[in-house]
This record gives structure tokens, sequence and C-alpha cells, in this order.
């Protein structure tokens, strides 16, 4: 049983770091981080390490990931990902941002 | 360097690599066996000094020194961010705007963030009894704050986070891991020996200076993480460039 555990866990994480190495678009690779994080945090936890799946759960699957979309937000130029929002952002030229969203 | 001799280089250096990890995994003890000669070693020593989880007392007690290294790394790191992503003179600060967020994430954000943070408290405090500690304990602490920003705003984050006291938190706890290490040299000992009573086996207070190197560690994580997004946060949500950008969502 737990042999079928360790196997089922190292494949699913063999899978999800082949994925995280072949997607290029960096906010898609914090997503597969995230996924590969929770995979190698079950590993651990099969593998009878608690402590360090703590850590990897915390580290990889919410920390990472994070710090990597607040960086691409920051060094996105061009936010055309929210056409709605941007157009109603051109509207306002004080530049503030003080106004409540909805 | 033609790609023709990077190629050769690397494939004599993988043969090297390869040989000598072949002959050292032919020596290693067999996978998901009972008995680890390391880790006999580890439980007897842990025992010893009555510490009931192994891995704290192997990363405060036996091998004290290696996680001095690892917290002044997270240190350092805090640090350079802090330098590095400090406002430029071409970036203009402006208020964080209010948000408004569905209700259901609000109630769920109201209600995980005690649950979470006492979580954090409860596994850094019982970090030399059973899994977890200073580290897991921080790292959970640290993320459990910033379920604000997920339920509210960042306005609400700010004020949940006195960012001045948390840096020096940071640094007192960062310096305080090394002066306990010198009390071990100054009572007669090695520095970061384990010097304090050990107390009764399987209690909060056991383990000398386990839990206390543990307190250390997990205050300097959770301040430090906290300091470290916050810096990463701002440039995200407060900091624009000055003028060709105003309108942009930054």
């Amino acid at each position: 049983m737990n042999e079928w555990l360790v196997g089922v866990a190292l494949a699913f994480v063999v899978l999800t770091a082949t994925v995280a190495v072949l997607t290029r678009d960096p906010t898609r690779q914090a997503v597969v981080l995230s996924v590969l994080g929770l995979g190698l945090a079950m590993l651990f936890a099969v593998l009878q390490a608690p402590d360090v799946a703590m850590s990897q759960l915390a580290v990889g699957t919410a920390l990472t990931p994070l710090m990597i979309l607040l960086t691409v937000r920051k060094i996105t130029r061009e936010p055309a990902r929210d056409p709605a929002r941007e157009n109603r952002d051109h509207g306002e030229h004080d530049g503030t941002g003080e106004e409540e969203r909805g | 360097m033609t790609a023709r001799a990077r190629l050769v280089l690397f494939l004599v250096a993988a043969v090297v690599v390869a040989a000598f990890f072949t002959d050292a995994c032919a020596h290693l003890p067999t996978f998901g066996t009972p008995d680890h000669p390391y880790g006999d070693r580890a439980v007897a020593a842990a025992l010893a000094h009555r510490t009931a989880n192994v891995v704290s007392s192997v990363n405060f007690d036996i091998r004290a020194f290696d996680t001095l290294g690892e917290e002044s790394i997270l240190f350092g790191t805090v640090l350079g961010a802090t330098l590095l992503l400090c406002r430029a003179h071409d970036e203009r600060r402006r208020r964080a705007r209010a948000e408004s967020v569905m209700p259901t994430t609000r109630l769920f954000g109201t209600v995980l963030l005690p649950v979470a943070l006492v979580v954090g408290v409860y596994i850094v405090a019982h970090g030399q009894l059973s899994p977890g500690g200073g580290f897991q304990g921080g790292v959970i602490l640290a993320t459990a704050l910033h379920l604000a920003y997920v339920a509210a705003d960042y306005r609400a984050l700010k004020r949940l986070r006195p960012l001045t006291a948390l840096d020096v938190a940071d640094s007192l706890a960062a310096a305080s891991y090394s002066l306990i290490g010198l009390a071990g040299l100054v009572a007669g000992g090695a520095f970061l020996e384990n010097v304090l009573p050990l107390g009764t086996f399987n209690t909060l207070t056991s383990g000398g200076t386990v839990p206390v190197l543990n307190a250390a560690v997990g205050v300097e994580v959770a301040c430090g993480l906290i300091a470290l997004l916050a810096h990463f946060l701002s440039q995200a949500v407060e900091l624009t460039e000055s003028d060709r950008h105003e309108n942009g969502d930054a």
C-alpha cells in the first residue's frame, strides 16, 4: 500500500515538474509550480517527513508562486488582460487611483 | 569555447560524476529499511537531550550551527530585498485603492485568519514536540496575515502589519540566535551547546535550548517573510513610474 502511494506521488511530481519546465509563460508557470509544491508535499508526507512536507507546502505552494505573480505584475508594462478595467481607468486622469472599484 | 568543445567537456564530466554517483548509491542502505545508521544515532542523541521531535533536535541542537547559517541566509535575503526594492527616484507612491470583495470571500478570510494565526503559533510552540517548528510555523504566520489582503484589500493588510516593529523584531530574533549560542560559550561549553536545563521529556519546556532557538527562528521567519512580501506587494500595488504609466494599472 505504502509503496503504491510513494509511486503515485513520485509519478505526479515527475509529471508536474516536466510540465513546469515546459511552460514558458511565467504566470502559468507560477500556477504549475504551486501544483508541483503540493505534489512534493504529498511525496514528503508519504515518505514520513512531515516537517519537510510542511515547509514545502507553505513555501512551495503559497510563497514562491505569490512572489512570482507579484514580480510579473510589477514588470508587465501594458496590462492587456482586462480590457474593461483598462478602458475605465483611461477615463480617469488624476492618477490618484482613489476610487472604489464596485 | 565552441559548442563541440563544450559538449566534449560536458560528456567527460558527466561520465566522471555518473561513475562516482553510481558507486556512492551502491553503498547506500536500501530504500525504506527500518534501521538507518544516521537515524538511529540522531534518535539516541535527541532522547538523551529529552527532545521529542528528532528533526528539531537535529536542527536546533545537534546541528544548530547549520541552522544559524540558514537563518542568516534568510535574514540576508530580507535585507537585500529591503535595499533593492525601496522607492526609486523615478517612482511615485500612490495610495492603494479600496477594493470590494465578494461577501463569501470576506467571510472566509475573517474566519480563517485568526485560525491560521493560532495554527502558526501552535506549530512554532510545539516544534520540539511534534512535526513543525520555527521555520514552518513562521511561514504559516507570515502567509496567514496575507489572508487580510485576499479577504479585504491592501489597506486592511497595511493596518494589520506594523512594518517598523516587524523589522526590529526580525533583527532582534536573528541576533538572539547568536546570543544564545554565545551563552553556551560563556557557560563553559561550546558555541550553541545545549546548556539550559533539559526539563521533563515531552513537555513544552523540554529540550533545553531547543525551544528557545526554535522560538527565535519562528519570530525571525515570520517577521522576515512579512517584510519580504511587504516590499514585493508595495512594488506591485503602490509604486508607479512617475509620468508615463500614471493611467496604467501598476
